[in-house]
């Protein structure tokens, strides 16, 4: 019973992360139709620029919402940059379907040099504000954490406002319209072109609170060659496809079954087996229920 | 005469090294090894990417595959060297048509994700296997090179003779598949898959078969590779050689095989520059991020401006002037009142 509970808890916290990333992907892909692999560089700079507030600033409360901004601004930034110069450039030939892909990958290897050159390939580490000791009921100490308990308030509250843009204002009403029918939305007078780069703000400040909580919930340890940010961008995007890529109370639910699948493994298992089984899982579902599960049908494609 | 009978030029190009490899001092042997390594797995990738449509960042899982099961046959059963590097596409070229099998109904970011998940997690499923050696790997070791070939000929001359060997095979070959039934089915499932399976071709196995060759040809660099350094571990095979073979690809142009040689040249290239840099500037930094960033750089700069790579851009420039070379293959097929055809 008590492993059973261990697993619940060990689930949740990762799956609120898992659900960050795959949220900060989702939008991406809803916006401009592209994968984002970059998103763990994103994640990873955003932490480092969180890192560095937290030293400057000395308060982390302070630190997470700049960091997120900031990584917001970057986001915003490379779509202006990048994606929009990609879209003039190549957009025929064998190279067209795959340039984006490509242009994403080339920018998660821009970022790291440029974090080696900044920061160095030492570990930096930031402090965990909240006490990482579980809560103790009795004789009992459970796993869930004052820190992993803020994670997944946090995360929860997050989702609560994402969802309350895009239910309720304009803005989340030309999200979705932008991303359903661009050319109607165009002609119904929404200016695509500054929603998508809005979508890719989001995006990425769901991507640096995911890198900063990542980081502070785990070892507190930040390299650029980090391989927990690559399994992080990996599991983000499993969540993703799980729900379909296109819908986001899909990436929650999608994050929901692969935290708990692989906390279940890790528990009843071995640690060893969470990424074979991670893969697995992606296999299965794109297999047999490519859409996902809350995507549509068309949802497949390229 | 070398447009009508490929196979001398090859043959002239393989005599040109022999000369040059008599030439060399050992470093530059070892790196003209490297190119040759780096041209199959770059080919592997423009037949994946250029040919068939589908895309793969994670061909260093391949690679890996075909390094480990070389080294395995070589430790355990002591397979002469040609028997390590068949055994080595082999193992690849299952791995492949499994992953194949699923990635023919997935199309691009799809499988582009699986494919980086499967190059991310490789590294750590390999270490928790004790026959694959974990972190320190396997030694795979080919032995001195034949003594009929003299006193002073080394290890690395060796190694470049069998790569370049190897590679200028492997290239003529893939030359030949490129042009030849299986090429030209490539070609129109990816130009349109709809107008390619009415016309008759099975759209889902070509694209397992391209999938299954072109991870046989990925194991055989990683052989290759992993008989340069006489090493198979996890962290010969890194996730930067995945990002590293995409990038020499897409500098090679994704659809001209006859690029393969720019994207192997400039990846064995860059790291040099940047040391040079280095030394000029006298920085360490200099020296561990600079080839990163050259890479990246050159890469998201030839997405932007050359799409389609150096080569395909000579040949529009010369199209555009009214010398047109380069037919793509067209089909079209009509039913009914609608039509569907490869070209654009």
């Amino acid at each position: 019973m008590n492993q059973f509970l261990d697993m619940v808890l060990i689930g949740i916290s990762a799956a609120s992360i898992y659900s960050l990333m795959a949220i900060s992907m989702v939008l991406v892909w809803r916006s401009t139709r592209v994968v984002n692999f970059a998103q763990a560089g994103m994640a990873l700079l955003s932490a480092y620029i969180g890192y560095e507030l937290v030293a400057r600033v000395g308060n982390f409360w302070i630190a997470l919402p700049l960091a997120m901004i900031l990584g917001a601004a970057f986001s915003a930034f490379i779509e202006f940059v990048l994606m929009r110069t990609l879209q003039k450039h190549s957009s025929q030939g064998a190279i067209a379907a795959i340039a984006p892909i490509i242009a994403t990958l080339g920018l998660l290897g821009l970022i790291r040099a440029v974090i080696g050159f900044i920061w160095g390939h030492a570990d930096v580490q930031i402090e965990a504000p909240l006490s990482k000791v579980g809560f103790t009921f009795g004789e009992t100490t459970i796993v869930m954490s004052p820190m992993s308990l803020f994670v997944v308030l946090f995360v929860i509250t997050l989702m609560i406002i994402v969802s309350v843009i895009f239910q309720k204002t304009n803005i989340g009403l030309a999200l979705r319209a932008s991303a359903y029918a661009p050319e109607i939305a165009q002609l119904a007078g929404i200016r695509v072109s500054g929603i998508r780069t809005l979508g890719w703000a989001i995006a990425g400040a769901a991507g640096a609170a995911a890198g900063i909580l990542q980081t502070v919930n785990g070892t507190g340890a930040l390299s650029p060659e980090s391989l927990e940010f690559s399994l992080l961008l990996v599991f983000g995007f499993i969540a993703a496809v799980i729900g379909g890529l296109e819908s986001l109370p899909g990436a929650v639910l999608g994050a929901l079954i692969l935290g708990l699948v692989l906390a279940a493994v890790q528990i009843y298992v071995s640690g060893a087996l969470v990424f074979i089984v991670a893969f697995l899982l992606l296999l299965l579902v794109l297999i047999l229920r490519p859409q996902g599960f809350l995507g549509s049908k068309a949802g497949r494609r390229a | 005469m070398l447009k009508k009978h490929p196979i001398i030029t090859f043959i002239f190009f393989g005599f040109i090294l022999f000369l040059i490899s008599n030439r060399l001092d050992e470093l530059r042997v070892y790196q003209g090894a490297t190119v040759a390594i780096y041209a199959i797995g770059i080919a592997s990738l423009i037949l994946l990417i250029g040919y068939s449509g589908q895309v793969s960042l994670g061909h260093g899982a391949f690679l890996a595959i075909g390094g480990f099961a070389a080294a395995l046959a070589r430790i355990h059963y002591e397979a002469p060297i040609w028997l390590t590097f068949v055994v080595a596409v082999l193992a690849a070229a299952i791995g492949g048509a499994l992953l194949g099998l699923a990635a023919a109904r997935l199309s691009g970011p799809y499988l582009a994700g699986t494919t980086l998940a499967l190059a991310i997690g490789l590294p750590s499923i390999a270490n928790q296997f004790s026959i694959f050696g974990g972190e320190q790997g396997l030694t795979f070791d080919i032995g001195l090179p034949p003594a009929s070939l003299g006193e002073d000929f080394t290890q690395y001359k060796w190694y470049f003779w069998i790569c370049w060997a190897v590679a200028l095979i492997t290239l003529y070959w893939l030359r030949n598949i490129l042009n030849s039934r299986y090429g030209r089915g490539w070609r129109a499932v990816r130009s349109n898959d709809v107008a390619a399976e009415l016309a008759g071709i099975h759209v889902g196995r070509n694209k397992v078969l391209a999938f299954t060759i072109s991870a046989g040809l990925a194991g055989l660099a990683g052989a290759l590779l992993a008989m340069t350094i006489s090493l198979a571990s996890p962290g010969v095979f890194p996730l930067a050689l995945s990002f590293s073979l995409a990038t020499g690809a897409v500098l090679s142009g994704v659809t001209t095989l006859g690029g393969v040689m720019i994207g192997s040249v400039t990846l064995v290239a860059i790291p040099e520059i940047a040391l040079a840099i280095a030394n000029r500037y006298g920085s360490e930094t200099i020296t561990t991020n600079l080839p990163g960033l050259l890479v990246s750089a050159l890469l998201i700069l030839t997405v932007l401006f050359v799409p389609n790579g150096p080569v395909e851009q000579m040949h529009a420039k010369r199209a555009k002037r009214g010398h047109s070379s380069h037919s793509p293959v067209e089909i079209s097929v009509r039913v009914g009142s609608k039509t569907w055809s490869t070209k654009k």
